[in-house]
């Protein structure tokens, strides 16, 4: 052994970093404050302190941060949706991603892996070319393609006709990405904190002080303070935390399950998705394979796993990767996600004067992470809703003008 | 195996099942405001504990009522609509 190895082992201890400041002493009074510590309170919070300057915010977490639905998501990144409105919102979101390691000097795991929505219907090959024109007029990088090429770009693919829905064509989405879902929530909570943001753990909101149909105070389980403005970005128990501020949201909070396998070496490169077989299927930067399932068919607040989802999407699984029938189920869980009736999420103004909604995300939240925390800064910061995502107000319910991304968003279609 | 009761068809497996939304009263469409109407549409309650909700056995197309708490899962009980429904609701176009 090197002397001087042993030396600096027995003097110099490394230097340990928190990665955040412990949770402070709640103050009396806060500019903002964000109901949430996910992903997408965290991106605000950054965005307000960076672009827009307020840093006396608090974001509030009932318990560990980024702990809910921004740890249970499969971490797809992609824009190739169907409206024009979510194509430009999710492509916003997609060049944020690209750039976001150097943005927060903080290594999200960003892997480039090309997204292919495989068909099995005529149905849904039209509406893989009808997603793909959509795309390719906004100028999203997006093709449909046939079993030659599909067989190309992933060889493992079973593209025999031996099974129940043999493969008819694939949307292909090269951008299509994964990235490590807990640092890109990490990377804004610390570069937030560094503003001055304080980030509040095990504090749950239990009320709110609204005067004369304004928000003024918050109320929570380690005393009451006094706020500017309210964002709430709380996945899952949206329509309860809306309740305690006196109004109702078109969700509905659906578990949504996922698992993983055990870890083998690099064999999947692209990230598969299969809407007819209620299917998507990725392999992560360690070799496990991340895989999902349609949301489930009623509400529950509730995070259990399942006999029945598992038996599921392996059925349909094995028709497209046949060997992993070896593979053993590591880990699996679920999530409680809102779900409305247009597949769209609900973002910006509420019944409640400077009370702001981030909500709505169902399966398709984390891609939006970085879109969301911006653009609700901005709304927040400047009153305004930006263009982007005016779209996605509450209001559209009352004057049905939904933005339906059923055909997108989701596998269960 | 989740197990529902069906009124009509007795236990079954919850796979045969469809879920159907919240009970709740429909406005009058004739006399209700549009913002009445969507949010009778659209806008759900979404609660977190015990509710009544619809729910249908797909194979006999059987709709009935469940009482059903959203937090466990556990199914209190189901019975027929007719407890709570017995009027038939007729449609008439709105006046303009």
């Amino acid at each position: 052994m090197p002397l001087s190895l042993l030396k600096y082992g027995l003097t110099k201890q490394p230097k340990l970093q928190r990665h955040f400041p412990p949770t402070p002493e709640l103050k009396n009074s806060y500019d903002v404050v964000i109901v949430g510590g996910g992903g997408h309170g965290l991106a605000a919070a950054y965005y307000l302190a960076k672009n827009w300057g307020i840093t006396n915010v608090a974001v509030l977490e009932k318990s560990y941060l980024a702990g809910g639905n921004t740890a249970r998501n499969t971490t797809i990144v992609r824009s190739n949706y169907l409206t024009p409105e979510g194509v430009q919102f999710y492509d916003e979101s997609v060049k944020l991603f690209q750039n976001l390691s150097n943005e927060l000097d903080y290594n999200i795991l960003y892997s480039e892996r090309g997204h292919l929505t495989l068909a099995h219907t005529d149905a849904a090959v039209r509406t893989a070319r009808w997603r793909a024109e959509v795309n390719k007029h906004l100028g999203v990088d997006s093709e449909l393609i046939y079993p030659d090429e599909i067989a190309r770009l992933c060889p493992q693919l079973n593209l025999g006709d031996d099974v129940r829905y043999p493969i008819l064509g694939a949307l292909y989405h090269p951008p299509g990405a994964l990235a490590r879902h807990d640092g890109v929530a990490w990377g804004y909570a610390r570069r937030a904190a560094e503003y001055g943001v304080e980030i509040h753990t095990q504090t749950e909101v239990t009320g709110f002080d609204i005067e004369k149909g304004k928000v003024v105070g918050v109320k929570t389980n380690r005393g009451n303070i006094q706020c500017g403005k309210v964002l709430q970005a709380v996945a899952g128990m949206s329509s309860e935390v809306a309740r305690m501020a006196d109004f109702k949201l078109p969700i509905k909070t659906i578990p949504l399950q996922a698992c993983v396998s055990e870890a083998v070496k690099p064999f999947l490169d692209p990230i598969i998705v299969s809407g007819s077989l209620h299917v998507y299927v990725s392999q992560s930067s360690r070799g496990e394979l991340v895989m999902g399932a349609s949301a489930e068919a009623y509400p529950l607040y509730s995070t259990r796993s399942t006999l029945e989802f598992k038996e599921e999407l392996m059925m349909h699984l094995l028709e497209m990767f046949p060997f992993v029938g070896k593979l053993r189920v590591l880990r699996q869980w679920a999530g409680m996600t809102d779900m409305t009736p247009d597949f769209s999420p609900v973002m910006g103004l509420t019944p409640i004067e400077n009370y702001y909604i981030d909500a709505g995300w169902g399966t398709w939240g984390f891609k939006a992470t970085p879109v969301c925390g911006k653009r609700m800064a901005e709304t927040i910061a400047t009153g305004k809703i930006p263009d982007l995502i005016k779209p996605f107000e509450l209001e559209r319910f009352y004057r049905n003008e939904q933005v339906g991304e059923r055909g997108a968003a989701s596998v269960g279609h | 195996m989740k197990l529902m009761t069906c009124p009509l068809n007795g236990e079954r497996n919850i796979s045969e099942f469809v879920y159907g939304g919240e009970v709740v009263d429909m406005p009058n469409p004739a006399a209700c405001s549009d913002q009445e109407w969507s949010a009778y549409l659209f806008i759900e309650e979404n609660t977190k504990g015990i509710v009544k909700e619809w729910w249908m056995h797909a194979a006999s197309s059987y709709w009935f009522i469940a009482e059903r708490n959203t937090e466990t899962n556990e199914i209190i009980r189901t019975f027929p609509s007719s407890e709570l429904y017995m009027q038939r609701v007729d449609f008439r176009a709105a006046k303009e």
